[in-house]
């Protein structure tokens, strides 16, 4: 097609003729090397031996484009790249700011635990049915997510990495991860379904996907768009992939079927994904709104309702982990409780709240996933049982171990010095000034609810020893190498941010205040001149 | 299905059908088609030769597991839009070259790997999916 009539047309119109720096190319990195390893997992898919020598240093590059990528996009701000030349609205743009950024850096970052952690918890027959191929292509799923600034692309990484969460969660192909996996997939099609309706009516609106495009488009329109329809859509949407409260209950009845690496993996980044995808969406469609309405207590409708839900789910996320005693479904409750606290960052939608709330994702990610790989730990050692009858005495057993899941129980329940203690700090703060007093007293119930739910384990299942005459002798239990470097890794990390918590506080800030002014964003698609 | 006279014709469609596929493939680079029909061609054609005779020839001939066919793919697929590094343009832009093959000048650009990248997804998954179904009748 483009031979030799080429010299004749003139591209400028249509196409992006300045070269490219070979930095931006870490805009596409994190998504092509994934993509590239996993397809070279699956190439090997019978040699299950040598899997582990491929995906752990290939992980750990996958760490380093990331943090490259973060401290390019920190330096220069925004930048975007757009797939084959083609100018936007129309080529497929990869955006990223700090909050794609710093989100795709943690994802590396826990993904790499998770990775390490696999070598033991995945055997030869889950390997060989593809454990590290589909977390490859998952990871490239994610990081797509994260980076794309496009809302169908958007769409299509969802669908990548729910097909390849698909293939995690019936590794095994027990028959209560079957069960666990079809209700899994049966809300999260409807969810994308969902997702690709409101996207339709995003495009018969507005005759574009690109998300500047359409910020831009927002900013000249007269007000009248039926915006609140499509956002009520996506945020429906987005609510399921994140198991928020009224579509909540898959999220608790499949996540302690999998391996446990695969339920750390989930655990830390599925739901962070939609909840990434409601501050994009939500900040997008509502940004201009916003400032209209500030620094007044008065929400509108569709945020009075997001608060509502946030409210429910955190408190009744918290309620469902007391009520139970398998201790990844426990897990399974906080998961959906801490939703329920970042959601209320959106709500109000103040650059403090959001600031919280990707302060808040970014401890989720890191805890949630060392919680996981602890509590799979804790179930090795007392024979594979997860109920918290049954695990007892692992302080006896294995004190480090004890410790280090106090450790994390304290983060998870937002008490200094750890990790969960700033983000709440920042969200209490925040809903004081900018919500009615139901807001910022959820979160504190939350927190005082989660305390006493983690607590309750920590008492019976780890400080209490075995009883008296049973066949468990309380006898010390040495930890694998594998198992025990991604979750100390993983601890230091949470202990760091809770005493020097000054680097995320930045950062958390600065992407808020991306999404609250999406000027720089805007320009660095279509360059400054679009923006007055 | 397995009649003598379906036995006999099997191999010869399922080498039309492959030649076919590969015609459409090329095709599709100025006129309609394209990897993925052409693909779905293909493992149609191999689940043809499996319905005839039997799983295990089929997996003879492909030599290669089909999943790992659609990996060599997905692979070709992705370095083909990465080639684009080496020119100075972003991710996935077209390249274009030509070779002179006979005498006859032929372009040959990024665009036609990735093509091919889809082609081989295509028939690795599908025929995959189709000969792992087909196995499971027999049991």
């Amino acid at each position: 097609m483009a031979g030799s009539s080429e010299a004749q047309i003139d591209l400028t119109p249509a196409m992006n003729l300045e070269p490219v720096a070979l930095l931006d190319w870490l805009i596409v990195a994190p998504v092509a090397w994934c993509i590239l390893v996993g397809t070279i997992l699956l190439m090997v898919r019978k040699n299950t031996a040598r899997h582990h020598f491929i995906a752990i240093p290939a992980m750990g590059v996958q760490v380093l484009i990331t943090g490259a990528l973060l401290a390019q996009i920190v330096i220069n701000g925004p930048t975007t790249m757009v797939m084959g030349r083609w100018l936007p609205p129309f080529g497929i743009a990869f955006t990223v700011d700090i909050l794609g950024a710093v989100l795709a850096f943690v994802a590396a970052v826990v993904a790499l635990a998770c990775t390490i952690y696999g070598v033991r918890d995945v055997n030869s027959s889950g390997r060989r049915y593809g454990f590290y191929s589909f977390f490859f292509l998952l990871m490239a799923g994610v990081s797509g997510a994260f980076l794309t600034g496009d809302i169908f692309n958007l769409y299509v990484w969802f669908e990548v990495l729910l097909i390849a969460s698909f293939g995690l969660l019936i590794l095994g192909s027990e028959k209560g991860q079957l069960d666990g996996a079809t209700k899994y997939a049966f809300l999260n099609l409807v969810a994308t379904t969902l997702f690709l309706i409101a996207t339709a009516y995003l495009y018969g609106i507005f005759g574009t996907l690109n998300m500047a495009d359409i910020a831009l488009k927002i900013a000249q329109s007269d007000g009248t768009l039926p915006l609140n329809t499509v956002a009520g859509l996506f945020v429906l949407a987005f609510i399921m992939k994140a198991a928020a409260f009224p579509v909540n209950f898959w999220l608790p009845a499949s996540y302690h079927t999998p391996r446990v690496v695969v339920s750390a993996l989930f655990a830390g980044l599925l739901t962070k994904v939609g909840v990434y995808a409601i501050l994009r969406v939500y900040t997008m469609l509502f940004s201009l709104q916003r400032e209209a309405l500030e620094p007044t207590v008065n929400i509108d409708a569709l945020s009075f309702a997001v608060a509502i839900v946030a409210c429910l789910t955190m408190v009744l996320g918290s309620v469902g982990a007391l009520a139970q005693t398998n201790v990844r479904r426990l897990l399974g409750f906080l998961v959906v409780s801490g939703i329920g606290v970042m959601l209320m960052g959106v709500a109000i939608g103040t650059e403090a709240a959001l600031g919280g709330t990707v302060f808040y994702a970014l401890h989720s990610i890191l805890v949630m996933t060392a919680l996981y790989i602890a509590a799979g730990m804790a179930a090795k050692m007392c024979g594979g049982a997860e109920d918290m009858t049954k695990i007892r005495g692992i302080y006896q057993k294995n004190t480090l171990l004890a410790a280090i899941t106090l450790m994390l129980f304290f983060a998870v329940a937002g008490l200094p010095p750890f990790s969960g203690f700033w983000p709440k700090l920042m969200l209490v703060k925040a809903s004081i000034e900018g919500a009615p007093w139901w807001a910022p007293f959820s979160i504190l119930l939350t927190g005082f609810l989660t305390t006493i739910a983690v607590g309750r384990v920590w008492a019976l299942s780890y400080w209490k020893p075995a009883d008296e005459g049973s066949e468990d002798k309380n006898e010390k239990t040495e930890l694998a190498v594998t198992d025990l470097v991604p979750l100390v890794g993983l601890t230091i990390i949470v202990v760091g941010i809770g005493l020097f918590p000054q680097t995320v506080f930045e950062l958390a800030y600065q992407s808020a205040e991306q999404l609250v002014n999406p000027t720089a964003y805007i320009e660095s698609v279509f360059g400054s001149e679009v923006v007055e | 299905m397995r009649t003598l006279i379906f036995k006999t014709a099997a191999p010869y469609l399922a080498s039309l059908m492959i030649l076919f596929s590969i015609f459409v493939l090329l095709r599709g680079h100025n006129e309609p088609g394209g990897g993925f029909i052409g693909g779905l061609i293909a493992a149609s054609a191999f689940a043809i030769y499996g319905i005839a005779n039997g799983v295990a020839p089929v997996r003879r001939a492909m030599h290669f597991h089909p999943m790992s066919v659609a990996a060599a793919g997905l692979l070709m697929s992705t370095i083909s839009g990465l080639v684009s590094v080496f020119a100075g343009v972003p991710f996935m832009t077209g390249l274009w070259g030509s070779i002179y093959f006979l005498g006859e000048k032929i372009k040959i650009s990024s665009i036609l790997f990735f093509d091919i990248g889809v082609y081989l997804v295509v028939v690795g998954a599908i025929a995959s999916i189709a000969l792992a179904l087909e196995e499971r009748e027999r049991e």
